[in-house]
């Protein structure tokens, strides 16, 4: 018996029939010999063969492959059924693609951000090398996503380390395309050597960086490897971009090669467009001296363990190397006290085969409290699911009975009440992975801001898909099968009796039902109380004060391109804010070296009276008309003006929380303080002029900390130039007016606009996708639980039809009964409530301004939550109410 | 009441022994249906009763085994018929069921008559 037996067998039927014909011919011959009529003779021959259907039948039977036939005939009878009811079929199948779709979704981002290794060579062999015991804090200049490292410890490590077979350092930066007029970034990687023959990746053309590349003497011009992507949208995928020239910040590097499809670097959730070697830091940014100072981080370092070496091995290798790497690397400019914490400090090795991601970080957590609740929901969508086949299965125990007492085997209806749930979960699944890769894609979006883009490879995953899937299956199965299973039992007899209807309702299936429409009760009341607060967190944050104003248009002057020599540079930066400010329609400019609630912040270790402060206040360097922008007022003293010069003394302005930690809340104008500077720099004092109002620093999140405002026209040094524009109108509008102001005054000059109330708004995106995502699925939850609901009551209604016909006849008001039916629903919600104040201290990570028990959030979720289910259990219980019961008995 | 999957002794045996019936009966040259039944009947003096019927797709499971062949032709009557034919495997199968039926048979008649073996 084979699968073309099976597919021909119609045309072996035909044969079958053609031959019992033939049989039936020729003994209708034989009997007409014998002396019959010939219609006793046909009659005759045909009582001989018996029937010849079931003949037919059976040898049918023999060509087919049971199996295969009844599931396909299982199936469409399932289909049939679900057509029959497409109330419930539209209810389970959105059930389940919401339930599949949304978990699936999550965990493509979670995979994709937390899970997922590297696309590189052997990711598991990946190790990184960085600080792993501390005492202190580290100080000096930290600049890229990943400063775990300075450039001299990575030399020392690299030339006394035994433990890797190969190690590279990278960092990441930004490089500036254009070259006037608005800037234009690139993701910039600095790389070692070995970085791409370690990650064993191949060049899709030319070649990729090696040790030859960052050689320090001969780096000039660095060569540089680009992206795929950045090879395809600057130089639409042509192979002679090899060799090409490119500037990044104004330097000339040499394009050597283009690294493979798909490598997006160590960093997961960004990608790279241009990566050049440690070596041209020092002609790309020779200000910064990243080279040369060692109290610059940049680097981290990965790399490959030799054979035979553990992470644990490695990191004993590294300890007792710690101290000698760093006694060679002190940076002069510490302090004693520093030196003894840098001394203190041990290099260890962790894993890194998903490499590192400062997404992780930020939404590590969100992700999978998302995923959690995304579970939440898929329960819910399966408790629905569990109430719809219990209700249909019961509904439909009296046709089973019928079937078994006509002779349907039981594993025949058994299999196919199961055919049913495959088609329901199938079609179910298959809606929710169209669903899912939609859903992530809305979802990574969502994470993405103007200023950062986020790279995130998204791939189905089979896994989680299984799973969930295999939830839905075992859900539907358990809960569609286990009614058919006691229906089956019994005797059919027995069965059709107890189908009709009883005179109250049975407790057994209704309490499971009623079990899980509790679940599904308590499982909504969580995320409707995880969804306030959410909310109300993400509500706090925005309409929070930070004590500026947000409608500023923040202009970033890259003046390194001018060629002005140092001396001059603070004339350049008062020419340009006197010209953006006498801009008609300008309201208020101002400059700081820190824009609010952005990526950079500055701070410094504080010495009052002598006395070294354990914590370190922030700075913040502006110029006079930064206040006014900025909409902050002064408590007391004064502005920066023109007494304040490079050569008049220090002067400073400080926020309240300043005074009320450093001074005790007395108002300290005339005081001075210093900052703690490492032996032989100056060490001037600061006098303390003004006090203005506290304002958030670098995030909405924080409390008011001091911070302490420099004069920008005593910066000793200044460099780029950031100014603040408010206008009389339209902030927006500013941006063509300014450009031309610039350019006006030097067209070399590089500008970066941004608006401030974006830049804010863009650093709650983890807030406002909590909320978002969050109130969907509690939307969804509620909706589902609702309909679970509503089944259950309706259910209630109709078993007890007799018993309520009774207590109507009996003289019960109407009222009286729908309060009946009504009333079984409250206290489902009530059970709900006690469980979701568990629940809520989970969360309380990601909260901001509300606690997890918040009396105020959950009044609000039982008040919603309990309308919800009025709602769902009003129509049963009017329905129970009027009921007539003459009618009602009559059935009995 | 034995349920399904597990058929009695007795059910096998009756339907290795029409299968074992068939084959002989087309040793001695190929057959249509009707004269299949017809000759086991008469070769058994009537004693064995063939449902007509049931021969069919019994043919068919021999003939999905390889052990006989179908052909069309024509009847002693000119009527249209699908004639059976014994394969080599057919042959030697028949050897060796009837060797087993012997075996089968000795072995019960020593059970049933123990004084005579």
């Amino acid at each position: 018996m084979g699968w073309t037996r099976f597919l021909r067998r119609a045309r072996w039927d035909d044969e079958r029939a053609r031959e019992l014909e033939s049989y039936l011919e020729i003994e209708t011959d034989a009997n007409l010999a014998r002396g019959m009529t010939p219609a006793d003779a046909r009659a005759a021959a045909h009582r001989k063969l018996d029937n010849v259907t079931l003949v037919r039948e059976e040898i049918y039977r023999m060509n087919s492959l049971t199996f295969v036939e009844t599931l396909w005939q299982d199936l469409r009878y399932g289909a049939r059924l679900l057509r029959l009811n497409p109330g419930f079929a539209l209810v389970a199948l959105l059930s389940l693609a919401l339930g599949i779709g949304a978990n699936t979704a999550i965990f493509q981002a979670v995979d994709a951000v937390r899970l997922r290794t590297l696309p590189v060579k052997d990711p598991n062999g990946l190790v990184a090398v960085r600080i792993g015991v501390a005492k202190g804090g580290r100080t000096g200049s930290f600049t890229g996503n990943y400063p775990r490292l300075t450039y001299a410890q990575w030399q020392e490590i690299r030339a006394s380390q035994q433990a890797f077979a190969s190690l590279f350092a990278w960092g990441t930066t930004e490089f500036n395309l254009a070259e006037g007029g608005e800037s234009r970034f690139a993701r910039g990687l600095w790389v070692s050597g070995d970085y791409f023959s370690t990650l064993g990746v191949q060049p899709a053309v030319g070649r990729l960086l090696t040790s030859a590349d960052d050689d320090p003497r001969a780096c000039d011009p660095p060569a540089a490897v680009i992206s795929y992507p950045f090879w395809q949208a600057e130089f639409g995928g042509d192979a002679s971009a090899v060799g090409r020239a490119l500037r990044l910040d104004g330097h000339l590097v040499t394009i050597a090669g283009v690294a493979p499809r798909g490598f997006f670097g160590l960093d997961v959730g960004r990608s790279f467009d241009v990566a050049v070697p440690l070596c041209a830091q020092a002609a790309i940014r020779p200000g910064e001296r990243a080279l040369d100072r060692r109290d610059v981080w940049w680097l981290a370092a990965f790399g490959r363990l030799k054979p035979g070496w553990t992470i644990d091995r490695a990191t004993a290798h590294l300890t007792a190397l710690s101290p000698g790497i760093f006694e060679a690397t002190v940076p002069p400019t510490y302090r004693p006290q520093d030196v003894k914490g840098y001394l203190a400090f041990q290099l260890q090795a962790f894993p890194a085969s998903t490499g590192v991601s400062s997404l992780r970080t930020e939404y590590g957590t969100s992700l999978w409290l998302l995923l959690s609740i995304a579970g939440l929901v898929l329960l819910i969508a399966c408790a629905n699911l569990a109430n719809l086949m219990l209700a249909r299965a019961s509904a439909r125990g009296r046709e089973i009975a019928i079937r078994l007492a006509i002779g349907a085997s039981r594993t025949r209806i058994v299999r196919q009440l199961m055919a049913e749930s495959l088609l329901l979960t199938g079609l179910g699944a298959a809606a929710g992975v169209w669903l899912a890769q939609w859903l992530s894609r809305a979802l990574v979006a969502f994470i993405a801001t103007d200023q950062e883009q986020v790279f995130v490879a998204l791939h189905l995953d089979w896994r989680v898909l299984a799973f969930t899937v295999g939830l839905a299956v075992v859900t539907c199965v358990i809960f569609g099968l286990t009614p058919a299973l006691r229906a089956t039992r019994t005797s059919p007899a027995t069965m059709v009796r107890a189908m009709g209807p009883g005179l109250t309702e049975g407790r057994d299936r209704l309490s499971l039902r009623r079990a899980l429409v509790v679940t599904q009760m308590a499982v909504s009341m969580v995320l409707v109380v995880g969804a306030l607060l959410f909310a109300r967190t993400f509500h706090n944050l925005a309409t929070l004060d930070p004590g500026f104003r947000q409608d500023v248009l923040v202009a970033t002057l890259d003046l390194r391109r001018t060629g002005v020599p140092d001396a001059q540079v603070a004339a350049l930066h008062r020419r340009i804010l006197e010209r953006l400010r006498a801009l008609p329609d300008t309201a208020a400019a101002g400059s700081a070296d820190v824009v609010p609630i952005g990526r950079s912040f500055w701070n410094q270790t504080l010495v009052v009276d002598g006395v070294t402060q354990q914590d370190f206040p922030l700075l913040n360097r502006v110029s006079a008309g930064f206040f006014e922008t900025m909409g902050v007022g002064f408590v007391a003293g004064r502005n920066f003006d023109g007494r304040d010069t490079l050569a008049a003394p220090r002067v400073a302005v400080v926020d309240e929380a300043f005074v009320r930690k450093y001074f005790g809340g007395k108002v300290p104008l005339g005081r001075t303080f210093q900052f703690a500077v490492g032996p032989g720099e100056p060490n001037p004092s600061y006098e303390i002029v003004g006090v203005v109002k506290n304002t958030k620093y670098a995030d909405l999140r924080d409390p008011f900390e001091p911070i302490i405002y420099l004069a920008s026209t005593q910066d000793p040094d200044p460099g780029s130039l950031t100014v603040l524009l408010h206008a009389r109108n339209d902030t927006a509008r500013l941006v063509a007016p300014v450009t031309q102001a610039v350019a006006g005054i030097d067209p070399r000059i590089l500008i970066n606009f941004q608006m401030l109330d974006a830049q804010i708004r863009d650093s709650l995106v983890r807030e406002r996708l909590m909320a978002a995502l969050s109130g969907f699925f509690a939307t969804l939850a509620v909706l589902l639980a609702m309909v679970g609901l509503y089944g259950v009551m309706s259910y209630s209604v109709a078993r007890r039809r007799t018993e309520i016909g009774i207590r109507l006849a009996l003289g019960a008001g109407r009222g009286r009964i729908a309060r009946l039916i009504v009333r079984e629903t409250a206290w489902l919600v009530a059970v709900g409530l006690a469980l979701a104040i568990a629940a809520g201290h989970a969360a309380a990570s990601l909260l901001y301004g509300v606690t997890p028990g918040d009396a105020a959030t959950l009044a609000v979720a039982v008040v919603a939550l309990g309308a919800v289910a009025l709602a769902a259990s009003l129509l049963p219980a009017r329905r129970a109410a009027r009921l007539d019961p003459t009618a009602a008995l009559r059935e009995q | 009441m034995p349920s399904r999957g597990t058929a009695p002794l007795q059910g096998e045996l009756l339907q290795g022994t029409l299968d074992l019936l068939i084959l002989k009966t087309l040793a001695l040259g190929p057959a249509h249906g009707h004269t299949i039944a017809y000759a086991i009947e008469r070769g058994s003096d009537d004693v064995l009763q063939v449902e007509h019927g049931s021969l069919y797709p019994a043919l068919h499971r021999l003939e999905d085994r390889g052990w006989i062949a179908s052909f069309w032709g024509t009847s002693e009557n000119n009527r249209r018929a699908r004639y059976y034919r014994l394969t080599p495997a057919g042959r030697r199968q028949l050897v060796q069921q009837t060797s087993r039926w012997d075996e089968l048979v000795a072995a019960i008649n020593r059970i049933l008559r123990p004084t005579t073996g």
